[in-house]
């Protein structure tokens, strides 16, 4: 998918996160967590992960973690890359590219 | 070297006789010689010991580079006493190289961190650690390690002469001009003064910091003027609003009563609830509500609590004053309701931090606490607790009166949720053994109840009264299948915080983090 604009999801409530995508060359991730220590490495993997899923190849992604499950983590990195798409309204390919 | 807890001490902490932690009550039965403190005559009668200020009083107990202060935690996140002591003599007086010997530090007590960083203050020992002061000790600005130890090993090291204090401060809601102190009675009110009565025994120097002057004699006195050397009057001790809540509420998220109602279960399935019992509990959520579910298990068997000691809170207050606990004996108080009884609701006693805890004396109450009910920030397998270190390794807690009351308590049990946001509470391996496995005999969490498996006898009481329980192992692997199972923490070498176990041997260490680069 090609970012478009820029968008967001998710907040930063404590066990949320807030995730924001930006149109970018390459992928840039900008990671902050409340639990960094324990879990940025897997934070990180999991973000990565979930764009080359939706096949995102150029953006500027800034997570701001407050201790945001994996499930959390990964619907909002796939909300924010379907809003910049203005693809978020409806067809969301469930069960496809967003599991 | 590796301790009973299996935490690598490191050798050059072993000298001077520590040794490292070998189990509990291993001092048992050794001797010890109590220190004593150098004390100034005031032989010739004065009408009054009231000096100006802070300064005044410094000078006169002969305040000096390198000195060591202790101040205690009473006034809790509302005490305004340490900042203005520390100000006086490192601002006005231009001391450094001072050392806080604390019961407890927290987000009151911010302004100090920049003594610490500033290189005037060089050393910390105290029971808690929170806020700006637990992130410069944890980030290696300290110039000696912290020494943490619980409520009841810090009158042990007091008396044995490791912490010599040099001036101590008495933060007092009342006192006379010569320095009989209440924690009734004024304007900024806390109710007990438990643990400044050690420090005023064995400090060299007692100062007496109070904003409400009354007439003598202030008695009953929790700190009496025949150890006091000045009184000085300032405008407030503290802010009374953060000294002590409206009321301690009980939980109404029904996570935290499942969990208080299965403390209770797992109390009233043991041997020990019988007539006259003891009890102790924290005051937070899930076990605060404890209290309530207790109550109905008390009146169902139709017997009554004999005594409840601890920090205390409305809830224990009420059961008093209903007839269902025989004494309450109070080291600290957490809320109005708490303040407003001690020495007024008949059997509502206070005591001494040495007379709660203290493992070198010849018989403190946690010796004889049939249950305590305590929270914890992580649990591992081995049923060891932290209570001092952030899942991510930074110093924000307290030991607390926590090592103490496990090891006395006939039955200790640790009530937490499973996890908090994607921390796990149970886990492989805790960051820091504040409280030894040994101890700790029960687990209930929202997922499941855990025996440690030293306690067999308890094993039986929770098979015969039907509650299910599993093992801690098991919850362990629940929890990372929520949240996933943490990296470790990456530690440098430098120790920036020693952890003594409640006899003085040493239980863990806290070196300073690496954070992580991605």
């Amino acid at each position: 998918m090609e970012i478009l604009k820029s968008a967001a999801a998710g907040t930063l409530e404590s066990s949320d996160c807030l995730v924001t995508v930006e149109p970018g060359e390459g992928i840039t991730l900008d990671l902050s967590s409340s639990v960094m220590n324990q879990y940025g490495r897997q934070i990180k993997a999991a973000v990565l992960e979930t764009l080359e899923r939706l096949e995102v190849q150029n953006a500027n992604v800034t997570v701001v973690d407050k201790g945001a499950l994996e499930c959390s983590l990964k619907a909002r990195v796939e909300c924010a890359v379907f809003r910049s798409c203005g693809a978020s309204s409806a067809n969301i390919p469930w069960g496809g590219a967003v599991r | 070297m590796i301790n009973a807890v299996g935490r690598d001490i490191p050798e050059e902490l072993l000298v001077n006789g520590k040794e490292v932690y070998q189990g509990k009550f291993y001092m048992d039965g050794k001797y010890m010689q109590k220190a004593a403190p150098k004390t100034r005559r005031y032989e010739k009668p004065a009408e009054s010991k009231i000096v100006a200020t802070l300064v005044d009083a410094l000078k006169q107990c002969g305040a000096k580079d390198g000195m060591t202060f202790s101040f205690h935690h009473h006034l809790r996140n509302g005490d305004y006493v340490a900042n203005m002591v520390m100000k006086a003599a490192i601002e006005e007086l231009g001391l450094k190289d001072l050392t806080i010997a604390a019961t407890s530090l927290g987000e009151a007590h911010d302004p100090i961190a920049d003594y610490i960083e500033e290189g005037k203050v060089i050393g910390i020992q105290t029971s808690g650690i929170r806020g700006r002061m637990g992130e410069v000790v944890s980030a290696g600005k300290l110039k000696t390690p912290a020494i943490i130890r619980s409520h009841g090993g810090r009158p042990r090291a007091i008396e044995a002469g490791e912490v010599h204090i040099d001036i101590a401060f008495v933060a007092a809601p009342t006192s006379d001009c010569v320095g009989n102190c209440r924690g009734i009675g004024g304007k900024s009110n806390c109710g007990s003064l438990g643990y400044a009565m050690t420090d005023a025994k064995y400090a060299d120097h007692v100062v007496v910091v109070t904003d409400c002057l009354v007439d003598f004699p202030n008695f009953p006195a929790s700190v009496e003027a025949i150890d006091v050397d000045a009184v000085v009057v300032v405008d407030s001790i503290g802010n009374p609003k953060k000294i002590a809540s409206a009321a301690a509420r009980i939980s109404q998220n029904p996570r935290d009563l499942m969990m208080a109602e299965n403390v209770a279960k797992v109390i009233a399935s043991t041997p020990y609830f019988k007539e006259g019992f003891s009890f102790q509990t924290g005051v937070g959520g899930p076990s605060l509500a404890a209290n309530l579910f207790l109550e109905k298990y008390m009146d169902a068997r139709n017997i009554k609590m004999g005594w409840a000691i601890g920090g205390i809170c409305g809830p224990m207050v009420e059961l008093l004053k209903k007839g269902k606990v025989g004494k309450v004996i109070d080291v600290q108080d957490f809320d109005l309701d708490a303040v407003n009884s001690i020495n007024q609701t008949p059997g509502h006693y206070e005591m001494s931090a040495s007379q709660y805890a203290n493992p070198a004396n010849k018989g403190a109450f946690v010796n004889k606490l049939d249950f305590v009910v305590l929270a914890a920030l992580e649990i591992d397998t081995g049923f060891n607790v932290n209570v001092l270190t952030g899942s991510d390794g930074v110093l924000r807690g307290a030991p607390g009166g926590h090592p103490d009351t496990a090891a006395g308590s006939k039955v200790c049990i640790i009530v937490t949720p499973l996890t908090r946001g994607r921390m796990a509470t149970v886990c492989e391996k805790v960051v820091t053994v504040t409280t030894p496995g040994d101890c700790v005999d029960v687990l209930v969490t929202d997922y499941g109840i855990a025996v440690n498996p030293l306690r067999p006898d308890l094993i039986e009481c929770l098979d015969n009264a039907g509650i299910p329980h599993v093992t801690i192992e098991s919850l362990k692997e629940k929890a990372y299948s929520l949240v996933g199972r943490p990296d470790d923490l990456q530690w440098e070498d430098k120790v920036v915080a020693v952890l003594e176990a409640r006899d003085g041997t040493i239980l863990d260490v806290v070196r300073k983090i690496k954070p992580l680069e991605l």
